[in-house]
């Protein structure tokens, strides 16, 4: 059995219309026949039940689209180099037409926007994931009302949310998790004027959902009263993780700033040098700024 | 006629598993619609899960679509969270596929599969806007179908239907939608007109245009033609060859999983191993295997085409394939299609069975099901199932000796004639299978399922009064205490409250239509969902219209009694139903007619037919449905009697003695 690492391809795709009402374990199962379809040598676990050795992200809530998701697929090492798709455990040129071959194939909705080598010993997505920029749509509610909302959100010492995990209850103080909030104005074909909200949201220690954070501030009566938040056609539009040197320094840091409240303001997103995709698209939205309204 | 897809997906936020209403699989359709083509909705009326693999509804999805004058698009049962979503925002039932509405087809043709979803065909039809009884129906409404096994025994759905349509439905629906793209031509005339021009295809039953009467004792008398131009008897549909129907052709992949998520090539349809339990076993002759090199191509193509890494071979008793062997060494050894398992989803029970499905599951070796029906030799020989305890031990020695840890058997209780000691055979013969596990496996274990047995119609038991709920859970009782102290023995039964309900309407005739009305208008929707049956709905609906379970489904019925599938055919002679259900109270097996001379049943005879099996022989090994080793030269001994077409038995006054001694009635 060889001890050199198999070569791993990191694909990034999004998830838009009727196809982002399947769950994240649906879109895996799409996955495993897509990458059998277009005959990808994919690395199998051994034993009575092989599995493709396929990771996925961050789980994307059923019914939010995407423009940033994406999974680490390792590949066989014999069989890729074989098929002159790897040398000296680095995937050559996977890109090569694998994008258009793969696109065909998927689901009308899912589509790869990108397709690179990860760097042996780089760390799994679930890890270097620290946090996601998300759009969505606010319903009936007017942009000064979410404007205020937003004030409201950035304003408190914190925010208090019920979340069940593992089947308990549990508290959890969202506030940290709220790195950049910003609200804007969008169109909605015929229905005219949209509000529209960019937010950034923390991934750790647990990920904080856009419709957490509309549930937790109309839940607490102190905010007073509130319009009715509720979100629709949310979308992810980015993920981000740090940079690989950084990475296990700033982690460190950051855990330690949530727990004092004084040093929030120095986790706010810091992008540019700090922070990155984990795959970058050349035409992709561009990164949010620092935002304050 | 536009989508409805900006409406729905707003409520699809705030539904369980939203997937379900999607569409977007692998192999969908999208149709031009046209007003001189006949738009076709194909229901299946549970969930999406369930519906979505059935093999009959995709079939008739692509052979529609294929023709000029129709379209065809699909729907299933919406759960109970988005119908009441549905209803709350005004909108209609939808296909999947346009997401148009279910009121803008011409026809909604249900696939019926079994019994307990009939109340899910009302709930659709309402949901649809749709009268939910034909005779509030105008032209300006579709036309309401059912097809699928039940469709054999319509009279329960008779005040909701417009027509069922009886067979294999490839040939039927292109004539069908013939007749419906003339209706629409003429500029939808009356319905009674497209009804008339409906009956008039072989194999479309027109219920309005039949009448029924009672005798004074309220015991079904006769079943006749409202109308001369109307045949007196409907005869099924069969496809003579399979070959010409390789659907389908662009398998559905749903893009969230499914029952039976998998390739899934039909090898043969129908089946002469003659169970006398088994209505598909029935209904479905004669046998007509898919040339095996079609099977091959079937098996390439949609692997490659799909990704999935599973194909099943499906058919009633895939295991007496013509040529079995070969095509899963082809399968298996396909190097283009990967690491592929096969999956052979009705085994026989012998160890030729497990050789295959040792050559097919190298790794997955997890359990292997086998249904030997009956605990004694005796109540298999009454069903006709002649599984030989040799038989069903060497299976499980040669599965449990090749890796296999778990072995699950399938049973049945309630049968014709079963007595105390037949029930108990089924724990004795799986701790014996268990015992024969350890000899291998340390922690070998037996799972067995124990099913009520419901007679079926156009079977030999249609005239058996099936067992009442109290009889069928003592018969469980007496199964779980044996279970308990049997060791490596897990024992799992059905709901003998829902096999009644089966019961009341797999043989009911139009006075169930009431109660099916009935049940439905007070909430009883997902019968067949352990979490949504209800039996008081049902006995509280029976009791309001008059209907007994007594005289409906635990009374025996005469030889002379008027059934109410009487003026339906599934191809088989009643003197050749009645003939077997007398051999079957006599402890007689019956051979299987695909390698022996034929019996007359009349699924051939009647229609100039005959099996189209590729060998003479069956499959090797094991026992051939007559309980013998049958070789080349079959020789050797026959454990049984084996009727060759005895003369009929003159003689019937005394009703047969049909219970076991001791047991209530
Ligand atoms: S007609 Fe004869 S050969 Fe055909 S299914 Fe019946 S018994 Fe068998």
């Amino acid at each position: 059995m060889s001890v050199v690492a198999n070569p791993r391809i990191r694909i990034r795709f999004s998830k838009q219309g009727k196809v982002r009402f399947t769950s994240h374990r649906d879109v895996a199962r799409i996955w495993e026949r897509a990458l059998r379809r277009v005959a990808l040598p994919v690395a199998y676990s051994e034993g009575f039940s092989p599995r493709p050795k396929i990771s996925y992200g961050l789980a994307l809530p059923t019914g939010y689209a995407s423009e940033a998701e994406y999974l680490d697929v390792e590949l066989d090492r014999e069989q890729a180099e074989a098929l002159g798709l790897v040398s000296q455990g680095i995937p050559g040129n996977p890109q090569d037409g694998l994008i258009g071959r793969l696109n065909q194939v998927l689901p009308v909705g899912i589509r790869v926007q990108a397709i690179a080598p990860v760097q042996p010993g780089s760390s799994s997505l679930q890890q270097a994931v620290v946090a996601c920029t998300w759009e969505f749509e606010v319903d009936a509610a007017g942009f000064d009302e979410v404007e205020a909302w937003v004030s409201r959100v950035l304003d408190a010492d914190e925010i208090i949310v019920e979340r069940e995990r593992k089947g308990k209850q549990v508290t959890d103080d969202v506030r940290p998790l709220v790195e950049a909030l910003e609200v804007g104005r969008g169109r909605c074909g015929a229905s005219g004027e949209t509000v529209r909200v960019t937010a950034v949201l923390g991934t750790r220690p647990r990920a904080l959902r856009p419709v957490e954070l509309l549930e937790a501030m109309l839940a607490d009566p102190a905010a007073g009263p509130h319009p009715p938040l509720s979100a629709r056609t949310v979308c992810r539009m980015q993920q981000w993780m740090l940079r690989e040197s950084q990475e296990s320094q700033e982690y460190q840091e950051s855990q330690q700033s949530q727990e004092s409240q004084e040093s929030k303001e120095d986790i706010k997103i810091t992008q540019g040098d700090a922070r990155v995709e984990p795959l970058s698209v050349d035409a992709g939205p561009a990164a949010l700024v620092e935002t304050r309204v | 006629m536009s989508s409805l897809w900006p409406e729905l997906e707003r409520l699809l936020g705030e539904v369980q598993k939203p997937a379900r209403y999607i569409g977007c699989e692998d192999g969908m359709i999208l149709p031009a619609h046209h007003p001189d083509k006949a738009a076709w909705l194909l229901i299946y009326p549970d969930t999406y899960e369930v519906g979505l693999p059935n093999q009959g509804l995709q079939i008739l999805y692509e052979i529609l679509n294929e023709r000029p004058d129709a379209v065809a698009e699909r729907s299933y049962a919406p759960w109970t969270d988005l119908a009441a979503a549905l209803r709350r925002e005004g909108l209609p039932l939808f296909s999947l596929d346009t997401h148009r509405a279910a009121g803008d087809f011409d026809l909604l043709a249900f696939n019926l599969s079994a019994e307990l979803v009939y109340t899910n065909l009302l709930e659709c039809l309402d949901l649809a806007g749709v009268p939910i009884r034909t005779a509030d129906r105008g032209p300006e409404h579709p036309l309401v179908l059912v097809g699928g096994h039940c469709s054999y025994n319509p009279e329960p759905l008779a005040d909701f239907i417009d027509a069922a349509v009886l067979g294999d439905g490839e040939e039927a629906v292109s004539e069908i939608s013939e007749v419906v793209a003339a209706w629409k031509a003429q500029g939808r005339t009356s319905r009674e007109d497209v009804l008339l021009a409906l009956a008039g295809v072989t194999g479309v039953y027109v219920p309005s245009l039949y009448t029924v009467g009672f005798r004074d004792d309220g015991i079904l008398d006769v079943v006749r033609p409202l109308h001369p131009a109307v045949p007196e008897l409907v005869e099924k549909r069969t496809v003579a060859d399979l070959a010409d129907w390789p659907y389908p052709k662009n398998q559905l992949v749903s893009l969230t999983e499914v029952v039976h998520d998998r390739l899934n090539v039909e090898v043969f349809r129908g089946c002469t191993r003659g169970c006398r339990f088994c209505q598909a076993g029935m209904i479905t002759r004669p046998v007509r295997e898919r040339p095996a090199e079609q099977v091959r191509t079937m098996v390439a193509e949609g692997l490659r085409r799909t990704g999935y890494d599973e194909v099943a071979l499906t058919s009633l008793s895939t295991a007496d394939f013509s040529g079995i062997t070969e095509v899963l060494a082809d399968t298996v050894s396909d190097d283009a299609c990967g690491q592929v398992s096969v999956s052979l989803p009705s085994l026989r029970v012998d160890a030729f069975t497990v050789g295959i499905a040792a050559q097919i599951q190298r790794a997955r070796r997890t359990g292997l099901t086998f249904a030997p029906e009956a605990g004694t030799w005796r109540m298999r020989q009454v069903i006709n199932k002649l599984v030989r305890e040799e038989d069903l031990y060497g299976a499980v020695e040669s599965a449990f000796s090749q890796g296999w840890r778990r072995v699950k058997l399938y049973f049945l209780t309630g049968l014709p004639t079963e007595t105390d000691e037949d029930t108990l055979g089924i724990i004795e013969m799986a701790e014996k299978c268990v015992e024969i596990g350890r000899r291998h496996q340390k922690g070998a274990s037996v799972t067995i399922s124990v099913g009520a047995f419901v007679p079926k119609p156009f079977t030999p038991f249609q005239w058996f009064g099936q067992n009442t709920e109290q009889e069928l859970n003592r018969k469980v009782g007496l199964l779980r205490d044996a279970a308990r102290k049997a060791k490596g023995v897990q024992l799992k039964w059905h709901d003998t409250r829902a096999s009644v309900v089966e019961g009341l309407l797999s043989r009911g005739d139009r006075r169930m239509g009431a109660v099916i009305e009935d049940v439905w208008r007070n909430g009883g929707v997902f019968q067949e969902w352990g979490e949504h049956f209800a039996l008081s709905l049902w006995t509280d609906a029976m009791d309001r219209h008059g209907v007994s379970f007594e005289e409906h489904v635990y009374r025996h019925r005469h030889e002379d009694e008027a059934l109410p599938w009487d003026h339906l055919c599934a191809g088989l002679h009643k003197d050749f139903l009645w003939q077997d259900w007398r051999d079957a109270l006599d402890e007689v097996g019956l051979e299987d007619c695909r390698w022996t001379p034929c019996y007359d049943c009349g699924a051939c005879t009647g229609y100039g037919i005959e099996h189209v099996v590729a060998s003479a022989t069956p499959p090797a090994g094991g026992s051939q449905g007559t309980g013998q080793e049958l070789g080349p030269d079959r020789v050797g001994a026959v454990p049984v009697g084996l009727s060759q077409r005895r003369p009929p038995i003159v003689e019937q006054s005394v009703e047969p003695n049909l219970l076991p001694a001791g047991a209530e009635r």
